[in-house]
């Protein structure tokens, strides 16, 4: 090994590199400035227009860092990793303004230090399951990911709902990655090899024991399965996003469910793909019947996250099962197993981030003020709040999916590639499912503004840079359900994955 | 007249006035009702104006050279998909002889409406802010020539309409508001269905040479646009038409509303205020009616002429159970809202005739409709504010105490009926010797003619308890008619004399459109026969 090959490598992970040193800085700056812990929010925020810069640079790039002898590599930069890791950053930004916002933040500043260094861990962890293309990398970015969060999810300490959440999260997530484990080493058994590209090349050519095989496809995808919150992985949801800080929850919602989809994604087309045809169908290696595993997974993971979110009194709770029902409809587009279905999730990624970060800010936002997510005291806030209100419905109203806002555009793009595949029956439940979550989401809107307050209105002040933060968040909600030209022309650029 | 955008104009004016409203302090109600006014104002001489400069001699329907006021942009573009070609989607808009008498309906309905929500004190600057909106997505239902975004202004009015009967409606107004706003929604998932399933069917010749998909209504009528594998393609032998048909025939159903997804409108009606009811029995329910015409009859001709007999049917149900229903009311405003069920059964009626002269009468009967039921419900609402019930049996006599607005509920309820001299009369008539004379319904129209019986039946004996008899001690202190409420039943019930007495400055308007149907209608029996044969 020569130090030519290590630095052409090292160019190629420069998002990461620059995530990592923010990381050690945030270390250093916490220990030297002792208790004025106020710069490190913008050292993070440096950070991260470093780590976009790269990120952004990667659109054009397309090869492989820490190549084996074979030419397979480790870590794969390529545009669709490039718009992944695009929306993590997009979430993080958010996310450590958030942190400045909140009260429950707030509260524990001494150990401002330990937060903004585990939510780099979180996003150096996500980086990297984004872009690795071996099963011991896979493992351990999902590690990384998962201990930072275990710790962030129970970081205020302060309430008991925290550290439950905090505990379930870990025995929860212990279990998942430890039957991934497994999944993996029955994977490197049969195969001989850790890399997606050479287990790819060798069960397109050689024979390998069926039953097996599916065994540790199907282990390896309880993993994935519980970082995307897909049904039946999904008891941890609700509790740790009740349980955890708004700021963390908004994170696991967006940016953890958009490192485990591409994660999902790439595992899926780098190691079973044989081909794709010339109307962006994939053609799998039919050793595992994909297509119905992911049909029947979406089916129930939005059903029951569309039913069991009716009967949600907690704002947070309510989301967490929103964000349930948003796993079904996106698996929906894994489901279809085409280029086309990998548009979709994009566009419905670009769209979800806005409006799912808007829907926590403003509950935060309230909750700062009033101390509770609870739905029933939001009775009459459209009144007091409006700009408030109007905000939260236009988010709430883009999660239902109706136009003109994006959430449409989202959905519409699903339901394009199913029709598109002909799976018509598919279309039509996630329609009706999404006929149901209207009665959610409405639930909230109709507490907001249907009725009056009944005890005492909800006097505050929304600060200029919370409303400009507001907006910046809504207005496109309603803007790119009005023109989504940006949105497709970005996923039509991010949807090439190197090797196919 | 040049290039002016006219259609865009009086679509997009009301947005205008929403953001102005939004921008003024709470407190200047007055300003935020005048905005409204001037606005909708503007918009019937906008109107005016398209009716003045109208060619009477295209047709439209299926023939985009034969659209009126056209304007056509590319509203998403986007090329170099490998796999499924060019996406483009236009801001196409365009009228012809069907949607004319809708945007003229809609123009003076919103005036009226306008004039109907003057007292409202709650909330206003909300009020007019999506009262806006909604007029917006309205007319923009009525314009839209593409079906993307027809079905981005069919869904436009549902959040308002959510938020103006939750909010300044009744008592149940919440459960109101949930059900209609679920029942809407449902249909127009199935819509939207359709609407995929369409563009994946159809594919349009660009000037280039290109094929690519579109969302253009008008492509989908024409033959030639449809892809061999689409799955709403007539000539995929495996195709879904028949079960798109009736996924988007039940979407525009809801909104008529046909029976059996009636039922979210007798309790929307009661707990809306006046001003939209008067919107929802005026305009709204004339959707569903149009966007049939508009789209299940020239899309799907072949599929149309099949389920003629059902469609028919259903017209029939809606028009002898409306009316039963209306019977047995004991709530004035509710007895309106299924008296309008039995009236959208006549257009249902009409429509399934497949001749001019029913097709006519079933346009006219929805502009009739309009105009009548809006001033029923301004007629309900007019006692209610004075008596604050509404409650049939509660009154009586109301004909001495207020004589001036006696004669106006007479002139309404008779035009309702149906009688001669009055608009209603023509239109029903015209429906009636369309089914007629079409044999597959003969039986069905004869059946129907019992609602005008009924009809007669239950309008007059509410005349009788309401406006005949002696007048209760309590309501000696009602008064009369005030300017306002002038202002709104006057110009309503002129158009009722004018349509009654000269329907012909109406139904020339709509001619050669509904020829034009009628005409695309019978050339497909065989067209459609021709392509699926082999």
């Amino acid at each position: 090994m020569n130090i030519n090959y290590l630095l052409n490598s090292l160019y190629l992970i420069k998002p990461e590199i620059a995530i990592s040193a923010t990381l050690v800085l945030l270390v250093l700056m916490d220990l030297i400035m002792g208790s004025n812990k106020k710069l490190l929010p913008y050292i993070a925020i440096a950070g991260l227009i470093a780590a976009s810069y790269f990120s952004v640079e990667q659109f054009g790039m397309s090869s492989l860092a820490f190549v084996s002898k074979a030419n397979k590599g480790m870590i794969v930069t390529d545009p669709f990793g490039a718009f992944f890791k695009g929306i993590v950053v997009f979430a993080s930004f958010f996310v450590i303004y958030f942190s400045i916002k909140s009260d429950e933040i707030k509260a524990s500043f001494e150990r401002h230090g330990e937060y903004y260094t585990l939510i780099f861990g979180m996003i150096l962890g996500m980086f990297f399951m984004i872009s690795a293309s071996d099963l011991i990398l896979i493992y351990l970015s999902l590690e990384l990911v998962s201990l930072s969060s275990y710790v962030l999810a129970g970081f205020t300490k302060t309430s008991q709902r925290n550290s439950e959440a905090s505990l379930k999260y870990v025995i929860y997530g212990g279990v998942s990655s430890g039957i991934m484990l497994f999944g993996i080493s029955i994977l490197y058994g049969i195969t001989g090899s850790t890399n997606l590209y050479e287990i790819n090349s060798l069960i397109q050519t050689s024979s390998i024991p069926n039953l097996t095989f599916i065994l540790s496809g199907i282990l390896i995808f309880v993993g994935i399965g519980y970082k995307i919150s897909a049904v039946p992985f999904h008891f941890w949801t609700p509790d740790v996003y009740e349980g955890a800080p708004i700021t963390i929850t908004a994170f696991l919602s967006v940016a953890s469910k958009a490192a485990g989809f591409a994660l999902l994604i790439r595992f899926i087309k780098i190691t079973f793909i044989k081909s794709v045809d010339s109307a962006g169908y994939w053609q799998l290696v039919d050793i595992i019947d994909w297509k119905t595993f992911f049909i029947f997974l979406s089916i129930i993971t939005m059903t029951l996250g569309n039913f069991a979110a009716l009967w949600q009194d907690n704002m947070k709770r309510m989301l967490a099962y929103s964000s349930i029902a948003h796993a079904g409809y996106l698996l929906l587009g894994m489901a279809v197993l085409s280029n086309q279905g990998m548009i979709a999730i994009i566009i419905y990624f670009m769209v979800y981030a806005f409006m799912n970060l808007g829907a926590f800010f403003v509950v935060m936002l309230i909750a700062n003020k009033i101390g509770t997510e609870d739905i029933d005291d939001y009775k009459g806030l459209g009144y007091s709040q409006p700009f408030l209100g109007v905000c939260l419905g236009i988010f709430l109203v883009s999660l239902t999916g109706l136009p003109p806002t994006a959430g449409f555009i989202g959905k519409l793009y699903i339901f394009i590639a199913l029709v598109d595949a002909k799976m018509i029956t598919l279309a039509v439940i996630a329609l009706l499912n999404s006929v149901v979550s209207l009665y959610y989401y409405i639930r909230v809107l109709r507490n907001l503004f249907l009725t009056r307050p009944e005890n005492g209105t909800f006097e505050f002040k929304v600060s200029f840079s919370n409303g400009l933060v507001l907006v910046l968040l809504a207005a496109p909600v309603i803007i790119f359900g009005l023109y989504f030209t940006p949105l497709i022309n970005i996923a039509k650029s991010s949807i090439q994955i190197l090797g196919f | 007249m040049g290039n002016f955008p006219i259609l865009s104009f009086i679509t997009f004016l009301p947005i205008v006035g929403m953001i102005i409203i939004l921008c003024l302090p709470k407190n200047q109600t007055l300003v935020m009702k005048s905005i409204t006014l001037v606005i909708t104002g503007i918009q019937v001489i906008l109107a005016g104006f398209l009716l003045y400069h109208y060619n009477y001699g295209m047709g439209g329907i299926n023939n985009p050279a034969t659209f009126q006021y056209i304007e056509k942009f590319r509203w998403i573009e986007i090329s170099g998909f490998s796999w499924i070609g060019k996406i483009k989607i236009d801001y196409f808009l365009g009228i012809d002889g069907l949607s004319i008498p809708m945007v003229l309906l809609t123009a003076i309905i919103s005036f009226v409406a306008t004039l109907a929500s003057w007292k409202i004190d709650k909330a206003v600057k909300g009020y007019f802010a999506l009262y806006l909106l909604l007029v917006t997505g309205m007319m923009g239902v009525f314009v839209a020539l593409d079906f993307f975004l027809f079905y981005v202004f069919w869904e436009l009015m549902l959040l308002p309409m959510y938020f103006l009967i939750g909010i300044w409606g009744g008592p149940r107004r919440e459960y109101a508001a949930i059900k209609f706003f679920l029942y809407t929604l449902l249909g127009s998932v199935f819509i939207l269905l359709v609407v995929i399933g369409l563009y994946f069917s159809t594919m349009e010749t660009m000037i280039d040479g290109t094929k690519v998909f579109t969302f253009n209504m008008l492509s989908m009528m024409d033959t030639h646009n449809f892809v061999a594998t689409g799955i709403l393609s007539p000539m995929n032998p495996h195709n879904l038409r028949f079960i798109a048909y009736i996924a988007l025939f039940i979407g525009f159903a809801i909104k008529i509303p046909m029976f059996p997804f009636h039922t979210w409108l007798p309790d929307a009606h009661v707990e809306a205020p006046t001003a939209i009811s008067v919107i929802l029995a005026g305009v709204l329910l004339k959707m569903g009616t149009y966007g049939i015409l508009r789209v299940c009859y020239p899309v799907f001709p072949d599929i149309t002429q099949k389920m003629i007999w059902w469609i028919a049917a259903f017209g029939m149900i809606n028009i002898i159970y409306g009316a039963l229903c209306a019977m047995a009311q004991k709530d004035f405003k509710r007895l309106i809202a299924y008296s309008s069920i039995s009236h959208m059964g006549y257009v249902m009626l009409g429509m399934a005739s497949l001749n001019s002269i029913g097709i006519s009468g079933a346009v006219l009967q929805m502009f009739n409709h309009g105009t009548i039921t809006a001033m029923l419900f301004i007629i309900v609402g007019i006692i209610y504010d004075r008596a604050h019930t509404r409650e049939i049996d509660a009154f009586g006599g109301l004909a001495t105490q207020m004589p001036i607005y006696t004669g106006f509920t007479t002139l309404a309820f008779f035009a309702a009926i149906g009688l001669p001299g009055l608009s209603g009369f023509i239109s029903e008539t015209f429906v009636f010797l369309g089914g007629f004379a079409f044999e597959t319904i003969r039986v069905i129209t004869v059946i129907s003619t019992l609602g005008i019986l009924l009809g007669a039946g239950y309008m007059l004996w509410t005349l009788q308890r309401i406006y005949l008899g002696t007048v209760p001690e309590k309501w000696k202190v009602l008064k009369d008619l005030d300017f306002r409420e002038y202002a709104m039943l006057v110009p309503l019930s002129i158009i009722i004399i004018f349509l009654g007495v000269y329907p012909s400055s109406m139904l020339n308007l709509m001619n050669s459109s509904v020829n034009a149907m009628v005409k695309f209608m019978m050339d497909s029996k065989a067209l459609y026969g021709s392509i699926t044969g082999f």
